[in-house]
């Protein structure tokens, strides 16, 4: 049995090197595409009340889940929703996680994942640009990212504000 | 009797009948929350446009309603955090403000916790709200 299971094992070698070279940005990749063609009405309404409604594709569904079920204390904020509202926002939202990330971790933040960090490091924009008051934090995507509401964030629609 | 019984509805079906476009004028949300601030308090008597503005600049910690909505309420605020455009608060200026119940309930959740760490009292909403309709 234990020869078997080693057998097994060397078989699926491959197959494993194979998803690792999947492992872009550690396995932390957004989604492609990062909105699907129906767009669920009530997230785009909720979501899009306070700040862009940031599309799921950004998050691993497990983000979703722990951020859908804090929303009375979101980032300093109570954005507590009607339980049918959340309960259809938090379905639209898993449904449409990124299907690239293959890493275990969930952050809340989309600043905080891997492939955000490396698209945009000090080499490509200096600490700085981030304190400017046209563009506040680096959660104001569509500062730069001017079509960032419909989840265009395509670098040649890039433009840095002064 | 019977002649003052049917005096008396034809009085009050005038009553009606003339109150009625004066009532459709009245918020209905805010008329909700009077009747929940009698509830709340047998001795309310009514709101206060007065004393809602006063409410609407306070400020508690960092914050206060005007943070965000700003103190001119029939002008655009700024979300205080994320910078993103808040319509007009005042219906005159907006009127899709304090039309859907839910939706009124929903933000005075949020904001009174954010603001004051605390739910608001249905005489605070009342006064709030009589003075967002009083802003012509």
């Amino acid at each position: 049995m234990k020869k078997l299971l080693m057998l097994m094992a060397v078989a699926l070698l491959p197959l494993t090197a194979l998803a690792d070279s999947d492992n872009k940005y550690g396995g932390e990749n957004r989604g492609k595409p990062l909105l699907p063609k129906q767009i669920n009405a009530k997230w785009q309404e909720e979501c899009g009340a306070c700040h862009i409604a940031y599309a799921p594709g950004l998050l691993p569904a497990d983000s979703w889940r722990k951020l859908m079920s804090g929303l009375d204390q979101h980032f300093g904020t109570d954005a507590a929703l009607a339980t049918n509202e959340n309960r259809a926002i938090t379905e639209f939202l898993v449904k449409n996680e990124s299907n690239r990330w293959r890493a275990k971790s969930a952050p809340l933040r989309i600043t905080e994942s891997a492939w955000f960090k490396a698209k945009h490091g000090t080499h490509e924009i200096a600490p700085d640009v981030w304190k400017r008051a046209s563009i506040k934090s680096p959660a104001n995507c569509q500062a730069c990212h001017l079509e960032a509401a419909q989840a265009d964030f395509n670098e040649h629609r890039i433009k840095i504000p002064k | 009797m019977k002649k003052t019984g049917i005096i008396s509805a034809i009085a009050l079906s005038a009553i009606f009948t003339f109150s009625a476009p004066l009532m459709a004028a009245e918020n209905t949300i805010l008329e909700s929350y009077r009747a929940a601030a009698r509830q709340e308090n047998p001795a309310f008597k009514d709101f206060s446009s007065t004393r809602g503005q006063a409410f609407h600049t306070a400020k508690s910690g960092d914050l206060s309603c005007a943070s965000c909505h700003t103190e001119n309420i029939k002008a655009h605020g700024k979300h205080a955090t994320t910078g993103k455009d808040i319509l007009p608060l005042a219906p005159s200026a907006n009127p899709d403000r304090f039309a859907d119940a839910a939706k009124v309930e929903k933000w005075f959740k949020r904001n009174c916790n954010d603001v004051l760490k605390r739910a608001c009292t249905a005489q605070e909403k009342g006064d709030f709200i009589a003075y967002t309709l009083s802003v012509k």
